[in-house]
Order: structure tokens, then C-alpha cells, then sequence
């Protein structure tokens, strides 16, 4: 047996040397955090493009496939993306589940204690807990869904997702619990590790500005999918292709139509 | 309750003071046949009564029975703190008037109960003292009482000083849902030590000395900066800057940046 293992099954591990891990695992859980948020607010950005119409949402798409790099569309650039995102994802919740209640003990109490204590940190961090509860199925089925059938990304594509195949509830729920997830851990890392270094008040102020401004947007955004996903229904699975592509670039049409 | 039952203030005018039911967790645990349950006790408010004056006289003349903590009664010696209405507070700093008409009281959660508002903050303050050895590791050096003292810098002195503002109260334990859930948690009582000790020239201890007392879980990486250990802070101690700074402190220095 290694000389390391013997120690460390005698829980003598942090007597023998420093013990680099608890920093540095406390880091990993932040970092990852941060930019999964960030992550979010550009997500959100992308896909949002709907708003502007078809057009916006499929060149933006087009963009990520590399279209307007190479000349043609390759869907596994997304995947890549996704596939580094959803590593990013299981680092942070194989992290953060430490800080979960585990046991009933802890349950009882933590919730006694929110309950008595009326106190917004101590209760925003429980919606923190339960939103990424959530996001450990809702978050992993879409990150999966994405990696797999990258090209399904689109203008008509996705809107058929929302309404055809009536996945409309499950983004709705997604959309709620990553908004409010992120949202409070983004001020928790402010206030956690002191930068930006504003008052808490003002901190508060600005995640949920935040907070509304992204749910909003992201909820108009769902709307602007549903809507196009009802009047494509009779389309389901036919993609789109701006007009002024199909005149001058005939190829995406062939690309899209595999 | 007698004489005074109608008081006039100094414009003459009667003035009726209202009725305050305090709800009190009644709890022996040295009883095995005691099981907590909440009494009431009703009072008259007064003029500048706070929660303590109140405790005492309904032990004084409706319950002698009554157990709970006090020494200083003016918030120097951090004796008195318990749940008031399920948040941690002095009595002794907690003004009957701002209290609504009915009122519960709890022990602090977390310390060592010794009967209904009574707990054993001391016992576990010491421990964790003793874990993080919160005192001054000076240099062994003789002292020559014939040279004049080492000189500190004014605003550090200041600063050290707000920091040893703590009367160990246990407030921001009780208040911290972390310390609720992970018992050995060091909570903010002992990080605001640290971060006195550490701001003092005359401690020889170096941030790697303090990885090994607070570079853990069960140290500052396990606050989840829920934040209530500042909201409920008697003394308003920094506690989040301190902690915060404590937190960069030791991720530069555990994860070897």
C-alpha cells in the first residue's frame, strides 16, 4: 500500500503536510460558478437574438457552426462548446453539493432556522440550494440534448422543440431555476470574497435588477419561441433559411436539409 | 402593578401602558422527565424596560424558577444573548417598547443548553479558543523592563481594537445557518480572532500558521456567506470584510498562488 494511503486512512493526512486541496477545491467551486454565469448572461444574449427575428437567431447559429468561417455548417463546434460547458458543470455541482443539507438533521434545522430567522441571506440561500438541486436534471437533460443533436439549434429548429415537442414547461422551469441560481450566486461570490467592494445593500440591489432584467428577457424570449414553434406546427422539422441566403448561397440550403 | 398601574408623564396626561406576553422555552435537560414546551408569562411594559429588566421580574414575582443569563447588564459581557422572537439579541440591549405586544424567547441554538434561556456559551468559546489558539504568539524574547515599549501605529492599534470589540456572545453562531448544520464549524466569533491576531505586529504567526487552524471545510472555506453572523453582530463588527479577507488570505496561500 502507498505510504500516502496508510496516513490517510489513519486521518493523519493534514498532520503529515499542508493540505492544498481545501483551498484550492474552494477556488475550483467559485471559479466554476463565476463562469457558468457568466456563461448564462451570454447564453441568454445568443438566444435572445429571436427578438430581432429568424434571421438574427440563424445567423447567430450559423456563426457558432463556423459557417461564416469555413463556408459550411459544422454543428460538432457546438457540440465542443457544450461538452466544455457541461465538464464546467459537473466540477461545480460535485462541489457545491458539499454545501447541501445531506440528512435529515440538517434538513429540520436549516429550514427551522430560515423559518425563525426571517433573514433574506439565509433564505436566498436556500432557494440557491433548491434551483441547483433542480439544475442537476434540467440542466444536465439539456446540456445533453445539445451535445447530441447540436444541429437542432435554429430558428424553426428550436421553436419546434418549445411547441411541437412540447418542451415548453420543461425551459420554462430551466429558465426560472438557472435565473435565480445564478442571480443569488453571483452576489454570494461578491459578498463571499469581497470584490466588488460594495455595500451588501447595493450588491442586493443590482442582482435583482439583474435577476429581473434576465428573467424578463428570457421569458419574452421563451414567448418569441412558443409563438414561432405555433405557427410552424404544420412545418415541424422543416429549418430555416433567410431569403437572402437561398438566393446567393444555395449550399446552406443543402446543408441545413440533411 | 399597583401604585403605578396608570403613570403620568410630564405633561400630566394618565397614560395606559400596554400588556407584553413573553413566550418562554421552558426545557430542563439534566430532567429526563422534562420536555420543552413554550410558558407564557405576561408583564406590564415600562418606561425604558428592556428584555432583561423583563426577565427579571417575572423570575423576582412570577417564577423564580426561571433560568436564563446575565452579569453586566449593559452589554459588555455578552452574557445575556438569546433568540428573541427566533433571531439572536442581547436582552439587556433589547428595549421592551420596540418588541411587538407578544414576544418569543428561545435559547441560543448551537451552545451547550443548561436550562430554558440559560446556555454554556463560555464552554464552547474556550474550546474554540484553545482550537485556534487565539492568543498572542509572541516572540520569546526576555523583556527589558528598563527599554521603552515597541511603538504601534495609531490606526492599527484602532483596528485591532474594533476587532477585540467581541464580547463572545454567540449571537453570530446562533444566527449562522452553517454552524446549524456542521457542528464543528468555527463560525465568525473565531475568524474575527484570527483576523485580530493576524493584524497584530507583535504576533509572530504567518499566514501559513493559519491555513492549518482555518484553511479547511470546517474553516473559512465553510462559510457559505450567509451573512447573518454581521446582521445580528450586537457589537456591529465587520464581519463579513474580515471574513471575506480572511477567505483571499488563505486561498492564495493554501492553493500556493
Amino acid at each position: 500500500m502507498l505510504y500516502e494511503t496508510v496516513i490517510a486512512q489513519a486521518g493523519l493526512a493534514d498532520k503529515a503536510g499542508k493540505n492544498r486541496w481545501p483551498a484550492r477545491l474552494d477556488i475550483l467551486q467559485s471559479s466554476t460558478g463565476l463562469f457558468l454565469a457568466l456563461f448564462m448572461w451570454g447564453h441568454m444574449a445568443f438566444v435572445a437574438s429571436i427578438l430581432f427575428g429568424e434571421s438574427a437567431m440563424w445567423a447567430i447559429t450559423k456563426f457558432f457552426e463556423g459557417y461564416f468561417v469555413f463556408g459550411a455548417s459544422h454543428p460538432w463546434l457546438v457540440s465542443c462548446v457544450v461538452g466544455f460547458v457541461a465538464l464546467v458543470f459537473v466540477v461545480h455541482a460535485f462541489l457545491a453539493v458539499r454545501k447541501f443539507p445531506i440528512n435529515y438533521r440538517q434538513f429540520r434545522i436549516i429550514f427551522a432556522h430560515s423559518r425563525a430567522m426571517r433573514h433574506e441571506d439565509t433564505t436566498l440561500w436556500l432557494w440557491q440550494a433548491g434551483t441547483g438541486f433542480l439544475l442537476f436534471f434540467f440542466a444536465s437533460a439539456h446540456l445533453y440534448q445539445m451535445f447530441v443533436w447540436p444541429q437542432n439549434i435554429g430558428p424553426y429548429a428550436s421553436s419546434d422543440r418549445m411547441w411541437s415537442d412540447g418542451l415548453w414547461p420543461f425551459y420554462l422551469t430551466l429558465l426560472l431555476a438557472v435565473e435565480l441560481h445564478g442571480g443569488i450566486g453571483l452576489y454570494r461570490l461578491a459578498v463571499k470574497w469581497g470584490w466588488p467592494n460594495a455595500s451588501r445593500e447595493a450588491l442586493k440591489i443590482l442582482k435583482w435588477v439583474l435577476t429581473a432584467f434576465f428573467l424578463v428577457l428570457g421569458l419574452a424570449t421563451l414567448g418569441a419561441y412558443m409563438k414561432i414553434g405555433y405557427a410552424h406546427r404544420a412545418h415541424y422539422g422543416e429549418r430555416y433559411t433567410p431569403d437572402w441566403v437561398t438566393e446567393r448561397l444555395p449550399d446552406v440550403q443543402q446543408e441545413d436539409a440533411r | 402593578m399597583s401604585a403605578d398601574d396608570n403613570k403620568e408623564d410630564i405633561s400630566g396626561q394618565s397614560r395606559q401602558n400596554r400588556w407584553l406576553t413573553f413566550n418562554v422555552l421552558r426545557y430542563n435537560p439534566s430532567d429526563p422527565a422534562s420536555k420543552p414546551r413554550l410558558q407564557a408569562y405576561k408583564l406590564e411594559d415600562a418606561d425604558s424596560m428592556t428584555l432583561f429588566i423583563a426577565l427579571n421580574e417575572i423570575r423576582e414575582h412570577q417564577d423564580p424558577t426561571l433560568q436564563f443569563d446575565f452579569v453586566c447588564r449593559a452589554g459588555i459581557c455578552g452574557s445575556c444573548a438569546m433568540m428573541v422572537n427566533g433571531r439572536p439579541q442581547l436582552a439587556c440591549r433589547t428595549l421592551t417598547r420596540n418588541l411587538p405586544a407578544e414576544t418569543t424567547l428561545a435559547p441560543l441554538p448551537f451552545f451547550e443548553l443548561i436550562g430554558d434561556l440559560s446556555v454554556n456559551t463560555g464552554k464552547w468559546m474556550r474550546g474554540m479558543s484553545e482550537r485556534l489558539q487565539a492568543w498572542l504568539h509572541g516572540q520569546e524574547v526576555e523583556v527589558d523592563p528598563r527599554r521603552i515599549e515597541e511603538r504601534m501605529n495609531p490606526e492599527l492599534a484602532e483596528q485591532i481594537y474594533e476587532l477585540d470589540r467581541c464580547v463572545e456572545c454567540g449571537c453570530c453562531v446562533a444566527a449562522c445557518g452553517t454552524a446549524q448544520m456542521r457542528q464543528d464549524f468555527v463560525g465568525a466569533v473565531g475568524f474575527g480572532k484570527i483576523a485580530r491576531f493576524r493584524l497584530d505586529p507583535r504576533d509572530v504567526r504567518q499566514d501559513d500558521d493559519y491555513y492549518e487552524l482555518i484553511g479547511d471545510d470546517t474553516g473559512v472555506f465553510g462559510c457559505m456567506s450567509l451573512l447573518a453572523c454581521q446582521d445580528v453582530c450586537p457589537k456591529s463588527l465587520p464581519l463579513q470584510t474580515q471574513i471575506a479577507f480572511l477567505r483571499r488570505k488563505m486561498a492564495v496561500t493554501g492553493a500556493g498562488l
